[in-house]
């Protein structure tokens, strides 16, 4: 409540308003500025926030704070208002333009149910940019854009907030001389508020229409369009529930971080690489992380780059990942130390590469998967024998390469996998039975 | 004590570090991870995360909450920053600090989405309306990664702009060891504020390069904000002197300050002819060039770029004095290599090399490309 009585939210120097004579915009800004006084509250409390469109002229004859922003994205713009500062009245002012082009915006911010107030200017067409038709231009109607009348039907703005959650909805006229109270009514909501009020466009549409008052009227009944009041029920505010819910969780620590002291010694004098490719869902990047973070025990440096298709749990599943002891290098040569292919989902990835692979890599494969042609070392590997779930493939065949190879102690692998606590037991198994393959 | 994560959480952490309260996003990706923790995080410090319904509100949400007081970023991928492109336009023209993700993929369009790709280093300079600057950092590494997103808030506050860090998918999917960085909540000065003013003009600026003072909605001053041509007052105009004199500010107060923002890691071995130029994550393959090269007695000088726009036109000058060959190596067709170009001299011979399928370009094929294998 504003501690001062305020006599007007109008900034008289600027008036009088700019619209065209016989248009209903003023009378809507008049009953704002009544309302806004009935309600008494600090203009520094208020932001009005603009469309595009003749309503976009708005907010530059009230003193309170304004944003005038893009097409259609005003109720985008007064979310993030509200949600940082939800003590701020927001009022947005759009037409039906801006509820054709931002529908999306209007559906989802009632369906939050954001404490804004949504006045609409409904003038049944674009009355800035030439009277073309918009998302409410009734049936039949001529504008510039419907020269033979139109045929698509006038979006129901108040039915489609209403069923989607909002507070507070109603339909009005500019002839209304309650307007200003509804206006109160809405602003004083705590949820989502949205008055439609239909009015006349007195340069294009009542022109080309031979429109009146009577039959803007006759219209909205024609249309089976309800007026007055139509939802008045209270439900959970949105900037309100989200800070109920964040107050849950306040102060809980943030980023589970995982530590990770140097407690073994390694073995290794230069850069290795190591490519592991199966199945998704496998646990394929999971087994890499915890051979890096193995690493890391140990005192070396660890990359890991996972590739895989849009899909999650179908497809390949690729890590590709260096060992060093040395901070700086990165990314090895062309070719890795070591490729394990697990499945016939991993070899199809990367079977092109068998035959360009040199010496100086070894090939690990499932033991059923095909023959291939390469000159690089090759091991076939007997996972069945080891009864291992295929999730635990992967951390086995790398437990069995540090065993050949002695990058870093296997101890370092066991207690990198019990970082995760609800999978160390059968992460423990995986690396044991790595020795029966 | 070391840690092994990924770049998502790396730029997550040095983002609240910098005192981020707000973020909204929408998922996409290679940025969702970036979404999902901030959607986790933001709640425990009394932060504020949205998951929007589109990336259009996203950005609208942003903008609002910037206003209000906000310390905001969002993240999205190429086809997000299509989306985000009027707002972007809207956040210059409100003068927004912002600070706005773009974890590259593999276009056009829909593309790649799990492909890496360099391919929107022109786009994030010239994606809105008008041709007004930007700010455009790219950490090279993950240990970057961390100081530049800071570094960006600085960088947004300070000029009131929105602020990209361009990173990619390898940046940002990437885990790596760096040292355990610290969760302190807040290691940046709060936004300062106008005092109260019965005639504050939220536009107001002395010189035409300054930064208005802010004042955020709800706070002492009553805040007029405006995505059209305005006066200092946050009025819409029409008037060629006022309009003349806005867009200049907006141009100035970023071209202005290139030396404040320019920001980049120049290696130069002296009587090198030969200047290697990359920027995000083909500056690793680069640096592994550079000492591989260097190891086998021959001469040869880098420059990774880090601030990528405004273009820091003094440091790259400089590195290219007494060169011959300058490479410059990006996962696109030659986006920054139009950039040296302006800049060479006619004797100056200035190659791209370029991939565009999705794979990096390796250190062996930059020593091949350069000769200096």
């Amino acid at each position: 409540m504003n501690t001062l009585i305020q006599n007007t939210y109008l900034d008289e120097e600027k008036l009088p308003y700019p619209f065209c004579p016989g248009c209903g915009h003023g009378s809507i800004l008049d009953q704002l500025n009544a309302a806004l006084i009935k309600l008494n509250i600090d203009p520094r409390k208020i932001v009005l926030v603009t469309d595009i469109g003749c309503q976009g002229l708005s907010d530059q004859f009230f003193i309170t704070n304004a944003f005038h922003g893009l097409h259609g994205r005003s109720i985008t713009y007064a979310t993030g208002i509200k949600m940082t500062n939800p003590e701020l009245k927001v009022i947005v002012l759009i037409g039906d333009g801006g509820c054709g082009i931002g529908g999306h915006h209007l559906i989802n911010a009632a369906r939050r149910n954001i404490g804004l107030t949504v006045i609409v200017f409904n003038n049944l067409n674009y009355g800035m940019t030439g009277g073309e038709h918009s998302a409410t231009t009734p049936t039949g109607s001529f504008t510039s854009s419907t020269l033979q009348g139109n045929l698509e039907r006038p979006m129901d703005i108040c039915s489609t907030v209403i069923v989607n959650g909002a507070s507070f909805v109603a339909r009005t006229t500019t002839f209304d001389h309650q307007l200003s109270n509804m206006m109160a009514q809405a602003i004083q909501t705590d949820g989502f508020s949205l008055i439609d009020i239909w009015e006349l466009c007195t340069a294009y549409y009542v022109p080309r229409n031979n429109f009146s008052k009577k039959a803007l009227e006759d219209t909205i009944v024609k249309l089976k369009f309800k007026t007055g009041i139509l939802q008045n029920e209270i439900h959970p505010e949105y900037s309100i529930a989200y800070r109920e819910n964040a107050q849950k969780q306040l102060d809980k620590p943030i980023f589970s971080s995982y530590p990770l002291e140097e407690k073994f010694s390694h073995q290794l004098k230069e850069l290795q690489t190591l490519t592991i490719s199966g199945t998704a869902g496998k646990r394929i990047g999971t087994a890499a992380t915890i051979f890096c973070r193995a690493a890391v025990l140990s005192g070396l440096f660890a990359t890991q780059r996972d590739d895989y298709p849009v899909t999650v749990k179908t497809g390949f599943s690729l890590a590709e990942f260096s060992i060093s002891p040395d901070a700086t290098k990165k990314t090895g040569n062309t070719y890795p130390d070591a490729l394990i292919v697990l499945s016939i989902e991993g070899f199809k990835k990367v079977q092109s590469k068998f035959e360009t692979l040199p010496e100086s890599t070894t090939i690990y494969l499932d033991e059923d998967l095909p023959s291939i042609k390469t000159k690089a070392k090759e091991k076939r590997l007997n996972f069945k024998k080891t009864g291992l779930k295929k999730e635990y493939w992967a951390l086995a065949s790398l437990a069995y390469v540090l065993n050949i190879t002695g990058y870093f102690p296997v101890e370092a692998l066991v207690e990198a996998s019990s970082i995760r606590k609800e999978f160390a037991d059968d992460y423990l198994k995986a690396i044991n039975e790595s020795q029966n393959l | 004590m070391r840690e092994f994560i990924d770049g998502s959480e790396v730029v997550a952490r040095a983002s609240i570090n910098s005192g981020c309260n707000f973020f909204s996003g929408y998922p996409i990706t290679p940025a969702t991870g970036i979404l999902l923790h901030m959607l986790k995080e933001l709640p425990k410090i009394g932060g504020i995360a949205i998951q929007a319904e589109d990336e259009i509100s996203a950005m609208g949400f942003c903008i609002g909450a910037a206003l209000s007081g906000a310390r905001v970023m969002t993240a999205t991928s190429g086809p997000g920053i299509s989306l985000y492109s009027e707002s972007i336009g809207a956040a210059i023209m409100c003068e927004v600090p912002m600070v706005i993700v773009d974890c590259q993929r593999m276009g056009p369009a829909t593309g790649g989405a799990t492909t890496v790709a360099q391919g929107d280093v022109q786009f994030l300079r010239w994606g809105t309306s008008g041709g007004y600057p930007v700010i455009v950092l790219a950490p090279s590494s993950l240990e970057e990664c961390y100081a530049i997103t800071q570094h960006a808030f600085e960088l947004a506050e300070k000029f009131r702009s929105p602020v990209f860090l361009a990173l990619d998918k390898d940046l940002v999917y990437t885990s790596s060891t760096v040292d355990t960085i610290e969760i302190s909540r807040k290691i940046m000065p709060d936004r300062s504020y106008a005092i109260f003013n019965e005639k504050y003009l939220p536009f107001a600026v002395e010189n035409s390069q300054d930064t208005p003072v802010f004042s955020p909605y709800g706070g002492a001053n009553r805040v007029r904000m405006t995505a059209s041509s305005h006066n200092e007052a946050g009025f819409l105009v029409k008037d060629p002197k006022t309009v003349n004199k806005l867009n200049d500010h907006l141009f100035n107060k970023i071209n202005q300050h290139v030396d404040q923002i320019s920001m980049g890691k120049a290696d130069l071995q002296p009587g090198s002819k030969i200047l290697l130029i990359s920027y995000g994550t083909p500056s690793q393959a680069m640096l592994e060039a550079v000492n591989y090269a260097r190891a086998h007695r021959k001469q040869v000088s880098s420059l990774v770029v880090q601030s990528i726009w405004p273009v820091p036109e003094k440091l790259i000058l400089a590195c290219l004095e007494g060169i011959q060959q300058a490479y410059v190596i990006e996962l696109n067709h030659g986006q920054y290599l139009r950039e040296i170009e302006k800049l060479a001299k006619q004797d100056l011979q200035v190659i791209g090399i370029n991939r565009v399928d999705g794979e990096l370009i390796t250190t062996k094929e930059i020593l091949e490309k350069t000769g200096l294998l």
